[in-house]
């Protein structure tokens, strides 16, 4: 069964939510790509089964395992934030099929440009863990070098980063290469005239990039039927780029559209729009309280559809999913857990003066003397407090400014961030 | 050396760039075909063809957030915003991404992404069409801003722009694109003056006059006609508007002893403000009067017929170089 959009083709009533939808947040599920029900039961799907005909037991294991190990960081994580060592973090509990299932699908070298709650795909990129807390904790503007995962660092501004993909995409089309730049987003990023234009320019220039919406049918507070109408897959066909809509706590079907969509690119094809259908089981942020404004009746709804319950459940029914295998898989997200931690609190923070660096490439005239100012108001704290001063640079005319070790007394206490990103 | 008006000097100058380098790409809106609507693209679209003289839809967030990707990738984007009142699309992109990529990355992604803008008015056109948006960018760090003011510089400034690492935006003044001058276009570009470096177009002892853009020829002209009065006017075309070379600001204030900055923007948080406060900092025990800023009023920018009201003309220029002087001006009484 394919709900796919062909770009040209007409919409299918199937697809269409009119204005009777209330406020829930059950948002029509018909119509799609669905290989694993919430029950854990393998269906067949000629149009997309062969995209996944090579995920077998070990496979299957591995994408357990994935899931799992990224629940288990997003706890550590939520941990290190009720403890205080990190300022924020968003969870992405309940979407981690989609994550998984589509950052499992692509290749090195293909180019990802992500929101901030794909700490999932991340994971698949191969991210060090100490870089996906450094900028939480404050210590950095960001985590990764973007060219050593070849994933961009998370974008803050809801949908920016769809522009970014596709501009990369036009980079790879013009070196002839077959690689694919990929923008994850949330539904509330739709709204946003940088996704509508990026379709737009992806579909002029038939760049090749997918477009992988996440909705998880929350923006903070606000449900997705604030910022769409119709189903999200409706609108990209008007772009002229097909659509699937696909369940997204089902990683099956998830990595079998990701295949085909990242294969379009790949072939000359150009874009294609993904709208995973997931829930945001957890806060916008730890600074979030959903309780406000979410029916908890909708929240257990959404979780009798838990992604890894039901891969758990075929892998109970197959057999694969042994105590043995089940303790390993514990013991290792245990494992990268307590790396996490560790990671997190080694975090030294950053040199006073490096808040200059990087601003520029090239030298900057005004700001080397906003540095040079500054460099010699700290080295008046030198010696002031014998607990603090660094007597490495006690002496301000020898002090590189360059290189100062300043011994102002913790000069920057780390600030709880109140307010939320979007 | 080659007579060329600014906008064929800048056309050569990209012609260069997208010869010495087959990353840089243009964008824009109606850059290629028709060449642009001021025809500064002209030609280049037949000679490099449409992948690298690329018509964009008519979005500029969106030009502004592909040329991003297309820097993460190795592109050295040359965007085209067709009117200075048509930026302000693109100014999430702008201030939120293209800025502070390479911050935020911690050095590790640049943004070699220049972002043409013809700005200013004086030509009678409709609304959008004659702003000066500077003080927006100048206030944001992370970018390079630079305005042209002549044929030479134009040609020179596009490519140091297209060259350098940073992102940086290129105001050029619409009213000035079609006054001639020599181009030298076989000097090489690492002799040229840094884009970074403000020039002295006029030496003066007796007052300086700041400005950059479309009012430096405006100033050379109020600085020939105050020599009829005895006066001494020294002009300095900035050139570029981030950072500020205020050494040279510096150094002829010290001389002078009296600052006049002049531009078509707005006078409130502008330019004019912050070199006034800039270098008063610097050098207040030589300054003999308080510095004067003579510049756009802060108002929307007026319609075609009330325009001449409101960009600095050399008349009032000549005011301002009076009230720095303590000479009977429109404020103190004008004697008869």
């Amino acid at each position: 069964m394919s709900n796919e959009n062909a770009g040209t083709g007409p919409l299918t009533d199937q697809t269409s939510a009119g204005p009777e939808k209330n406020q829930g947040s059950d948002t029509d599920t018909s119509g799609l790509v669905q290989l694993l029900t919430p029950e854990g039961v393998r269906v067949s799907d000629p149009d997309y089964d062969p995209w996944i005909a090579d995920i077998a037991a070990e496979q299957l294991a591995a994408l357990y395992e994935d899931m799992v190990v990224v629940r288990r960081i997003d706890t550590e994580a939520t941990a290190l934030q009720r403890q205080g060592e990190i300022a924020l973090w968003p969870p992405l509990l309940g979407q981690e099929a989609a994550q998984i299932g589509s950052g499992r699908a692509l290749r090195k070298d293909d180019f990802v440009f992500t929101s901030y709650r794909e700490n999932a795909v991340a994971y698949c990129r191969g991210v060090d863990l100490t870089d996906i807390v450094r900028v939480w904790r404050g210590n950095a503007a960001s985590g990764w070098d973007p060219y050593a995962i070849n994933m961009a660092t998370p974008q803050i501004i809801v949908g920016a980063q769809t522009l970014h993909a596709t501009g990369y995409a036009l980079g790879i089309q013009n070196d002839g290469s077959d690689a694919v730049a990929v923008a994850y987003f949330g539904d509330g990023a739709t709204s946003q005239g940088d996704v509508n234009e990026a379709m737009i320019f992806a579909a002029t220039y038939q760049a090749p990039v997918v477009f992988f919406c996440q909705n998880n049918h929350w923006a903070i507070s606000e449900p997705v039927e604030l910022q769409a109408r119709r189903n999200i897959a409706d609108r990209p066909p008007g772009f002229g780029i097909p659509s699937i809509r696909v369940d997204g706590n089902d990683v099956l079907a998830v990595m079998a559209v990701m295949r085909l969509a990242l294969d379009r690119a790949r072939v000359g094809g150009g874009p294609t729009f993904i709208e995973a259908v997931t829930y945001r089981m957890g806060p916008h942020t730890t600074a979030d309280d959903p309780t406000r404004y979410r029916d908890p009746a909708e929240l257990a709804r959404w979780a009798a559809k838990d992604p890894i319950a039901r891969l758990a459940a075929l892998l109970r029914n197959e057999g694969i999913l042994t105590a043995e295998l089940e303790a390993s898989v514990m013991a290792k997200a245990d494992a990268v857990a307590a790396r996490l931690r560790a990671a997190c609190i080694a975090l030294v923070d950053p040199d006073p003066l490096t808040v200059f660096d990087n601003v520029y490439s090239e030298p900057h005239s005004v700001l080397a003397r906003q540095r040079d100012e500054y460099s010699r108001y700290l080295r008046t704290f030198v010696g002031a407090d014998s607990d603090n001063a660094d007597s490495g640079n006690a002496d301000p005319d020898n002090a590189d400014p360059g290189n100062a070790g300043s011994g102002k007394p913790d000069p920057a206490p780390g600030k709880t961030v109140e307010g939320a990103t979007r | 050396m080659t007579t060329l008006t600014m906008a064929k000097a800048i056309n050569a100058g990209l012609r260069k760039s997208m010869e010495a380098d087959k990353r840089v790409i243009l964008m824009g809106e109606d850059i290629g075909a028709l060449g642009g609507v001021y025809r500064v693209t002209d030609g280049l679209r037949q000679d490099f063809g449409r992948r690298r003289v690329m018509d964009t839809p008519l979005a500029e967030a969106g030009i502004l957030g592909t040329a991003v990707g297309l820097a993460y990738r190795g592109y050295r984007p040359v965007c085209e915003i067709q009117f200075d009142g048509f930026i302000y699309p693109a100014f999430d992109q702008i201030v939120s991404q293209v800025s502070r990529m390479h911050y935020r990355t911690r050095g590790a992604v640049s943004m070699p992404i220049t972002i043409r803008v013809p700005f200013g008015g004086g030509i009678g056109s409709a609304e959008h069409h004659s702003d000066s948006p500077e003080a927006y960018f100048t206030h944001t760090a992370g970018l390079r801003v630079i305005s042209v003011s002549n044929p030479q510089d134009a040609y020179t400034m596009i490519q140091q722009a297209i060259a350098c690492n940073d992102p940086v935006l290129y105001f050029e003044p619409k009213r000035r694109y079609h006054v001639k001058g020599e181009v030298d276009e076989s000097a090489p570009l690492d002799d040229a003056m840094p884009m970074s470096a403000a020039q002295i177009v006029a030496a003066g002892t007796d007052v300086t006059l700041v400005t950059y853009g479309s009012l430096v020829p405006t100033a050379r002209d109020a600085a020939i006609a105050a020599l009829d009065e005895g006066v001494s006017i020294e002009v300095i075309d900035l050139r570029s508007l981030s950072p500020i070379d205020f050494e040279t600001v510096e150094a002829s204030v010290r001389k002078t002893g009296r600052l006049v900055v002049t531009h078509e923007a707005a006078h409130s948080g502008g330019l004019g403000a912050e070199i006034a406060a800039s270098i008063t900092d610097r050098c207040f025990d030589y300054l003999e009067h308080a510095p004067v800023r003579i510049t756009g009023f802060d108002v929307p920018y007026p319609p075609s017929k009330l325009e001449s009201h409101h960009l600095p003309d050399l008349d009032r220029i000549l005011d301002g170089v009076d009230r720095a002087l303590a000479r009977p001006n429109s404020l103190s009484g004008v004697e008869d």
